[in-house]
């Protein structure tokens, strides 16, 4: 009798909007920055404090700027990638946010340092203009230093091939860059 | 080495499962006695091994071990020793290892307490148990591994989330669990009796204790959950519709709409199919929370994963658990009809509609919850379902099924005339509608139609539940109250406590948002608020301003209430530690905000009348589930279902 078969077809109907759902990202809120300019800031430089990183500093490139700290164990897990992107050639800057600048040096001496240079952040003054709310955040800078994109959360290599490339690929356009083969782009 | 000896008991585990979930199963459609003979000792093999790793999760918090990185993003060293212990469960990982440790102890309780019941039965009710367990321990090692290593290790950990750091967080998730995944039990109850296509009062009677446990274990963890987030979140609200609650609401629904129906198949044999739907639909529910808080499909401040992965892995569990029941239930459940009617006027048809509103009410939670996904599925955009929508949507099906309560508590099976329930529920009727429409005026001064409505409703409730107690106190006729009368009495009280409780601090609430310096004296809902000063507290791992606050009314000191604002030093998280002075009838909330400068601070004041009576309300539900599961019936059942089936068995061994 078909009034039996009612509930299997309920639970298939939304069990269908369950995967699609799943391809979606609810979290997923624009970020207000993305298409802004890099917000104004300088700080002194985490391995050279007479040195700065600033707004200058990222001007003129395609870079990405990830937000990190030794208390942020996620941060751990996108450590390696990081690495592996910037020995392809791709330029990181880093945001050391909320950190201790002994337990930060030693991150990245035992670690691998990724960072062409790290803003050292310790009271997490900076990082507020740059609308973070949780590290590890890693923000993708153009040539004409507005923001590209945002990622919150370990950066890993299918959010790199999936939201990353294709938005590097459209800023290094046909002058190219250099790391672009690198980095998995061809 | 002793985090891996954790992995390798719970992958163990997972082949015990396996084992539990095919050859008795396979043995009760072959009648291969020896394969069936398989479910108990396998159950009981699980059950140590999931323990094991269990213990071994413990081990890692209470010896702070940060090479595990579950334990390194969820404890710290500074972190007091009973938080390590329920820090366990404070994450995705964790928390999924609690689920199969409580369905282990769940399937140990069933395979021990089932020795009366046929062979058969009792091993396919342990073979879908099995086959719940192997998917979520398969779920956990390959998704959700609480056992991986961290290297190098940490050298302190993340801490746990400052939230979950308190009390009630030692019971909630236990008692919750207990109950959500209990709901297990009469789901394979009623799988089992799909596969035999066989269903009598005996299987109503059998699966109704067990229905009831869990279903009071669900009612005591919600209701902590609410009481948690009252005094925790510090905000003053008790439920906010919150999808993570819903999922745990849902269930909760489904789950009071079995206990009815299988009263009336234990009674009657009728409703059989739909009973059996019911069961499904419970844990079916279940495990939908499960994969709503866990897949991230859904924003809420409870979703602690959000990874896609798990989400198709929980979700292929459910299509293959619920989907495969709903299947069955598709081409058995004709099998399960039976004869026999009811009139208008009768037990059953009260029930009925007991259980249809249960379910529209269920439904509307659902559509709620679900909404912002389909649309978000169908690419019309983002939106998000308000408080307000599920309280109307809620309310709509609970005020008339309150309604219908009182009147079918004293209606009789199968039929009974009009005229005698009218005149024996007349006086409550009519001191419910006096007081209801009296007492908030008299009270408080002012009421509304809704507020009269479900004022009347709840002393209703009451009065109608007390009835018959108070009539047997009085005029001592009849056998006493059995444990199972008396325990739905009590409930059904408690309905209506909760109900006052409700609707009476939705409706007089008083709140007041105000600043403050040491020394001001603030008048709020007739009582003074004398701010003494501030002081810092620190505890192990938090620091505090903690302000201190005179409650007077006249010249009466009634307490001092000290709330505070913390800080936990590893996360750098601010929490709202709220103050409340509580007696029956109203609870004085007074919480810290933020500091002004100058010395001043915000503060956030709140009279709650009859707050109490939602606890009150939901405690004497639960005590009254818990007397009618030691109600004598079921302890005599074990002796007669014993000698029943020795009867069978010598009919087949005739036939």
């Amino acid at each position: 009798m078909w009034r039996y078969v009612v509930p299997l077809i309920v639970f298939a109907t939304m069990s269908g909007f369950f995967v699609v759902g799943l391809q979606r990202n609810p979290n997923y809120i624009p970020s207000a920055l993305i298409g802004k300019p890099i917000p104004q800031f300088s700080l002194p430089s985490l391995t050279d404090p007479s040195a700065t990183v600033s707004t200058e500093t990222l001007q003129g490139q395609v870079a990405l700027v990830n937000v990190w700290g030794t208390w942020c164990i996620e941060c751990r897990h996108e450590h390696a990638f990081l690495v592996e992107l910037a020995r392809a050639g791709l330029p990181i800057y880093g945001l050391n946010a909320k950190d201790d600048r002994g337990a930060a040096l030693d991150w990245l001496a035992a670690l691998g340092n990724p960072y062409v240079s790290s803003g050292f952040d310790p009271e997490g003054v900076a990082i507020i203009d740059w609308g973070v709310t949780a590290a590890p955040e890693t923000f993708l800078v153009g040539r004409d230093g507005t923001i590209l994109h945002k990622h919150i959360s370990p950066m890993t290599p299918q959010v790199w091939q999936r939201d990353f490339l294709p938005l590097i690929k459209e800023q290094c356009g046909a002058s190219g860059c250099t790391f672009l083969a690198a980095v998995g782009g061809q | 080495m002793i985090p891996e000896l954790g992995q390798f008991a719970l992958a163990l585990a997972l082949c015990l499962a396996l084992i539990q979930a095919t050859l008795p199963l396979l043995g009760a459609a072959r009648g291969r006695a020896d394969w069936m003979a398989l479910a108990r000792p396998a159950a009981a093999g699980q059950f140590v091994f999931v323990a094991i790793a269990f213990g071994v999760l413990e081990y890692g918090f209470l010896t702070d071990d940060f090479s595990i990185e579950f334990v390194a993003l969820h404890s710290n060293s500074a972190l007091p020793a009973f938080y390590k212990f329920t820090a366990a469960w404070g994450g995705h990982e964790g928390s999924m290892l609690f689920w199969i440790a409580i369905l282990a102890i769940w399937t140990m309780a069933v395979a021990a307490f089932s020795r009366s019941q046929p062979d058969e039965f009792v091993s396919r009710v342990l073979g879908v148990l099995g086959i719940v367990s192997a998917g979520i321990i398969a779920f956990a090692l390959l998704t959700s591994n609480p056992f991986v290593r961290l290297t190098p290790a940490a050298f302190d950990g993340n801490d746990l989330n400052p939230l979950l750091q308190d009390p009630g967080m030692i019971f909630h998730p236990p008692m919750l669990y207990l109950g959500y995944v209990g709901m297990s039990v009469p789901f394979a109850f009623a799988v089992a009796a799909l596969l035999t296509g066989r269903l009598d009062k005996n299987w109503a009677k059998w699966t109704r204790p067990w229905t009831v446990a869990a279903w009071v274990f669900l009612t005591i963890g919600i209701t902590l959950g609410s009481w948690w987030a009252y005094y925790e979140l510090g905000w003053g609200g008790w439920w906010f519709w919150d999808p993570v609650e819903n999922s745990s609401f849902m269930p909760w629904l489904m789950a009071t709409a079995l206990l009815h129906s299988l009263a009336v198949t234990e009674r009657r044999g009728i409703f059989k199919s739909w009973t059996v739907l019911l069961a499904i639909g419970a844990f079916s529910l279940s495990l939908l929370g499960t994969f709503l808080t866990r897949s991230g499909v859904i924003i809420s401040v409870h979703a602690f994963a959000s990874d896609p992965t798990r989400g198709l892995f929980i979700l292929a569990i459910l299509g293959l658990i619920c989907g495969g029941a709903l299947l069955l239930y598709a081409m058995r459940a004709r099998y399960l009809e039976a004869e026999g009617g009811f009139k208008l006027v009768s037990r059953e048809a009260f029930l009925m509609a007991n259980n249809i509103l249960f379910v529209i009410a269920t439904g509307a939670v659902l559509w709620g919850t679900l909404n912002p996904l389909i649309i978000d599925a169908l690419g019309l955009g983002k939106i998000s379902v308000g408080v307000p929508w599920f309280n109307i949507m809620f309310l709509l099906p609970m005020l008339p099924l309150a309604t219908l309560l009182g009147v079918g508590m004293h209606t009789a099976w199968k039929q009974m005339a009009a005229e005698p329930l009218l005149h024996r529920l007349r006086w409550p009727a009519a001191i419910a509608v006096v007081a209801g429409i009296a007492l908030p005026l008299a009270i408080f001064g002012t009421t509304s139609v809704l507020t009269a409505v479900a004022v009347t409703i709840g002393i209703w409730v009451c009065a109608s539940a007390a009835l018959d107690p108070v009539r047997k106190l009085i005029s001592r006729t009849g056998g006493p109250l059995t444990r199972a009368q008396l325990g739905m009495c009590l409930a059904h009280f408690g309905v209506g406590v909760f109900i006052l409780g409700a609707t009476v601090a939705s409706a007089y609430n008083l709140e007041f948002d105000t600043s403050a310096r040491p020394g001001d004296r603030i008048q709020a809902g007739g009582y003074e608020f004398v701010f003494r000063g501030l002081r810092t507290a620190n505890g192990a791992n938090f620091v505090a301003d903690e302000g201190e606050f005179e409650l007077r009314k006249g010249d009466d000191l009634i307490a001092v209430l000290t709330p505070q604002k913390r800080v936990y030093r590893v996360q750098q998280t601010p929490m709202t530690e709220a103050a409340i002075n509580t007696n029956l009838a109203r609870d004085i909330f007074v919480a810290l905000g933020e500091p002004l400068g100058d010395n001043a601070w915000s503060l956030r004041i709140q009279v709650k009348p009859l707050i109490g009576f939602l606890w009150l309300g939901s405690a004497l539900m639960a005590l009254g589930g818990l007397l009618a599961v030691t109600d004598r019936r079921y302890r005599l059942i074990r002796q007669e279902q014993a000698a029943t089936n020795a009867a069978a068995q010598q009919t087949i061994g005739a036939a």
